[in-house]
């Protein structure tokens, strides 16, 4: 059979190494007189260092420094220390200072010959502080809210308004007004940040666990006022990121200062605990959702009205409202965010930013809705079907929600469910279902690649992406072959390192749109110079034909209106010198951006199974139905949906990361009390693409897919809860007591 | 001999190594390491005053050297004996990564102390199969996609190996009870049940 190649379920190029244990990460990295640095952190939230005793540190074995405020010599860029232009330059704390802004702060840094004899110096350091009562974050706050600057996407704004909402609301027939309560949570991506930092003379080399090397080689050659060419990141293989790689952190930086200090390459791995606070938090929110509708169900007004918490230092929003502005049909809306600030670790960028909790409060909104006016959650859904972006007043690039809608609910049984709540049960189990929309923009930034065509057929593909498990090597190989029309085995990637050219961060999605579009771009370019060398060759058959009637197919350059007339592109690259054909592109959006409104969506439905007696819950069904443009690996693909889908499990009745809100600490740092699923938890999973042509969107023809599977599910089994027991649990995580509580 | 007994994972088994996926792949040519860890000495010394000379056996090849007792198994491994294959995702025993088989038994190395494995037989994933000779446990992940980022993936295959043998593969659920011990964030989940039920269902000796 032939080999379809896009879409079809290619194994991961790297997959051999992934099972063997040969895939390198960077902790897997050894240098000869490698030194290994480890943390100390702050214990208390607020306040200053008064002393730091470093000296019986200092006297252990193997102890080649302990750097604190003290004795770290200041970066000479550290002037550059601000909140960057986007979400990834964040503030750092880099012992320049003796301010303690927060609980689990990087104080001091204690590097020894080993992993252990630095452990055990940092352990031997011994702090005294200041301390002064720390602000502390949601819910607990009481600070005066503020209105951000900015959102972390400059395109999305802080507030919106359309329409009149007050008037809209006044003649609402009916009326809603709920405030949904979601928890701080840590991405913990299963390996731990870790930097490798080798300077030679003015070069510095990184091996790092990062969503964005070429972010990151700028941010650090920032802090060390050196130009970027002088830094090299290397990511071959990233252990996960879910957002806490992307930004730039302190643990990078600081890894290239202690290896700047002890002249020797120096590791820096983060304990897990040191990744509660340093490395990134979605923020804990409060939002308030208001809808006015008609007794039919038609929405004539919507308020959605979300408040975040950020740090003391430094400004990031969770921008959970911003699709409540494009998911539902609505003249009048308003959509804000406030900010409060607490002694915390700044908050950053999680699986679906704003888009995670913003979802889980709108589409609970819209299930309470639904039973209010006595209708199926998936009519009054479609009495409001969106044709257009409202806020943006755009037509959609694309969208196939409705297919989403039906397809989902056929294959889950949505028409077994009997409407009223707590009217489903097994024994002593309550059966519930629900579902929820879901939606992603799609993302797109400005990449480049190159591509060389070798005279044996091969192709080269250079390109900088690092892969943090999406599958980015496997679809950019794919992308590469499809274009010449090829098997991915003949395509050779060179990826993961600064040294090749530019791509984005590894976030929102953004990956096969931006770098992806890069590929096909630069496999265009190739194939346009084999068509001028085959038009001005007297021996092609080509000859003299236009560049626009001409194809490629299986390596085969031919006449599009005569498919016989042609050659092979081997056989044309041979005739002219056997010289390989090159090309370098830079690929960016255009005005698409401005003429249309660009979204993935998708229907997620889910089962739950609760005992009545324990309040026990247990997922028993979850099948969505996504539709996202091309799928480009329909393998990696589906495991991207079904991780999204997981982290909703997660969300909806797991992750929490609780803080004391006497002294700021969390108190679940670790990967035992703060609960992520295991196999236990999840239960078959039937998630799946419609089909869904998009020549819009980008030049690849694809829509992100890494973090929509979240926007659904959370809702979706939160919804179900409800069903099954007919208890509206409006706080994440929805836990056993929560269930059993007659309050809530 | 049951089928439980078929999947061995310390090289006798490798007669039974399926052959290989036949899927399309490409080439990864990835930036070179900052040293290859061929180029590396073998074992590197323990550094303090308090090592004691020792004797591990791994993936059925003894190693003598000096550690100290604190050192655990997995940090000795990763650092000093360049395997790198068992992961550290907590260093508490919460998550899995750096399961190894000791006696053919799982263990997480994060939490054994080298020292006090003389005498025993230790198998990491580089002693479960090469990337020329897969194990059909390894192939199976490929095949379904049981991971994502593949950095719990040595703990996943090594767990998953064991319960082949022990026999815990009856059902869907009992694979997931069984598999609880080891986290993936990626939340491959689905695909590692997939893989190890194609493995149990294929599971005749060679
Ligand atoms: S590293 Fe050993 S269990 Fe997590
Ligand atoms: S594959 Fe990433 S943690 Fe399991």
């Amino acid at each position: 059979m032939e080999p379809k190649l896009i879409g079809d379920p290619v194994d991961r190029i790297d997959g051999k190494q992934k099972v063997t244990g040969g895939a390198h990460y960077a902790g897997d990295i050894k240098q000869p007189e490698m030194a290994y640095a480890v943390l100390v952190m702050s214990t208390i939230a607020n306040g200053t260092i008064r002393d730091i005793d470093t000296a019986d540190a200092e006297k252990l074995p193997g102890v080649l420094a302990i750097m604190t405020h003290k004795n770290t010599p200041r970066l000479p860029g550290y002037d550059a220390n601000k909140p960057g232009a986007t979400a990834l330059g964040r503030v750092l704390h880099l012992l320049h200072d003796d301010r303690v802004d927060y609980s689990n702060q990087p104080i001091a840094m204690a590097i020894a010959d080993s992993f252990e004899h630095a452990v055990d110096a940092a352990n031997h350091v011994r702090v005294t502080y200041q301390a002064k009562t720390p602000a502390p974050g949601l819910p607990t706050s009481k600070a005066e809210p503020f209105r951000p600057q900015k959102l972390p996407r400059p395109d999305d704004p802080v507030d919106t308004q359309r329409g009149d909402l007050n008037k809209a609301m006044a003649a609402a027939e009916v009326s809603f007004k709920q405030t949904y309560h979601t928890p701080t949570q840590v991405h913990n991506a299963l390996e731990p940040h870790t930097s490798v930092a080798i300077w030679e003379g003015k070069q510095l080399t990184i091996y790092q666990a990062t969503q964005g090397i070429f972010p990151s080689r700028e941010r650090i050659a920032e802090y060390f006022a050196l130009p970027p060419e002088n830094v090299r990141v290397i990511a071959q293989f990233v252990g996960g990121g879910f957002g806490s790689k992307g930004p730039v952190w302190a643990d990078g930086v600081l890894a290239a200062m202690a290896a700047q200090y002890v002249k020797r390459p120096v590791k820096l791995e983060l304990r897990r605990s040191d990744m509660f606070g340093m490395v990134g938090s979605r923020s804990a929110t409060s939002q308030q959702l208001d809808i006015g509708a008609s007794r039919s169900g038609d929405f004539l007004g919507m308020a959605h009205r979300s408040l975040n918490q950020t740090s003391v230092f430094d400004d990031f929003s969770e921008p959970a409202g911003i699709l409540t502005r494009v998911l539902y049909k609505c003249p009048n809306q308003e959509v804000t965010h406030r900010s409060i600030r607490a002694n915390i670790g700044s908050p950053s960028p999680m699986r679906a930013p704003g888009e995670a909790p913003g979802m889980f409060a709108l589409e609970s909104a819209i299930d309470e809705l639904a039973y209010q006016l006595n209708m199926d959650p998936i009519a009054l859904r479609l009495k409001n079907y969106a044709e257009t972006d409202q806020q943006k007043e755009l037509p959609f690039s694309s969208k196939s929600l409705r297919e989403c809608y039906q397809q989902a609910a056929d294959r889950f049984g949505w028409s077994k469910r009997l409407a009223a709540p707590r009217s489903m049960r097994d024994g002593n189990i309550l059966i519930g279902m629900g579902m929820a929309s879901a939606i992603y923009p799609t993302i797109r930034d400005e990449a480049s690649a190159k591509i060389k065509l070798n005279a044996d057929g091969t192709v080269l593909l250079s390109i900088g992406t690092q892969d943090i498990g999406t599958g980015s090597y496997t679809a950019m190989t794919q992308l590469a072959a499809d274009a010449f029309g090829i098997s991915p085995d003949r395509v050779t990637l060179r990826a993961g390192d600064t040294r090749q050219p530019k791509t984005p961060v590894s976030g929102g999605s953004r990956t096969t749109a931006s770098a992806g579009s890069a590929v096909v771009q630069a496999a265009e370019a190739v194939i346009l110079k084999a068509k001028q060398l085959a038009l001005n060759d007297l021996k092609s058959p080509l000859n003299g034909q236009k560049e626009s009637d001409m194809a490629v197919e299986k390596g085969r350059l031919f006449l599009k209106s005569d498919p016989k007339k042609g050659e092979a592109l081997t056989a044309l690259l041979k005739r002219n010198g056997g010289n390989a054909l090159e090309a370098s592109t830079s690929s960016k959006s255009g005005e698409e951006k401005e003429k249309y409104s660009m979204y993935a969506h998708g229907a997620q439905f889910a089962e739950v199974r609760i005992d009545e007696a324990l309040g026990e819950i247990r997922v028993s069904k979850l099948t969505g139905a996504y539709a996202a443009g091309r799928i480009v690996n329909a393998k990696t693909a589906h495991s991207q949906l079904v991780g999204g889908i997981v982290w909703g499990v997660s969300m909806a009745l797991l992750e929490h990361a609780i803080h004391d809100p006497r002294t700021n600490r969390i108190m679940n740092a670790n990967l035992a009390e703060y609960h992520v699923p295991v196999n236990a938890d999840i239960p078959d999973i039937d998630a799946f693409f419609i089909d869904e042509k998009d020549e819009i969107v980008n030049p690849a023809g694809v829509k992100g897919i890494g973090e929509i599977g979240i926007t659904g599910s959370v809702a979706a089994i939160a919804n179900a809860i409800y069903h099954a027991t007919g208890k509206r649990i409006r706080e994440l995580p929805i836990t056993p007591d929560k269930i059993l509580s007659f309050t809530a | 001999m049951t089928d439980n007994d078929n999947y061995m994972v310390d090289g006798a088994g490798r007669r039974w190594f399926l052959k290989q996926s036949t899927a399309l792949a490409g080439t990864l040519l990835l930036p070179p390491l900052a040293t290859p860890s061929s180029a590396l000495p073998g074992t590197v010394p323990a550094a303090s005053s308090t090592a004691r000379p020792i004797t591990l056996r791994v993936n059925r090849k003894t190693y003598k050297l000096t550690a100290e007792p604190r050192e655990t198994l997995l940090d000795l491994m990763r650092n000093r004996l360049n395997l790198t294959g068992s992961k550290k995702g907590c260093d508490h025993g919460q998550c899995g990564a750096c399961t190894v088989h000791i006696d053919g038994r799982r263990a997480y190395s994060c939490l054994t102390l080298a020292v006090m494995q003389q005498g025993r037989d230790i198998t990491t994933i580089e002693g479960l199969g090469t990337e020329s000779a897969l194990h059909p446990l390894q192939a199976a992940f490929i095949e379904h996609d049981g991971f994502q980022c593949g950095f719990c993936t040595p703990g996943q295959l090594m767990a998953g190996a064991a319960l082949l043998r022990e026999g815990h593969t009856g059902s869907a659920d009992e694979i997931r009870e069984w598999m609880s011990g080891n986290i993936c964030r990626c939340g491959a989940y689905p695909g590692i049940v997939a893989a190890i039920q194609s493995v149990k269902k294929g599971g005749t000796p060679g």
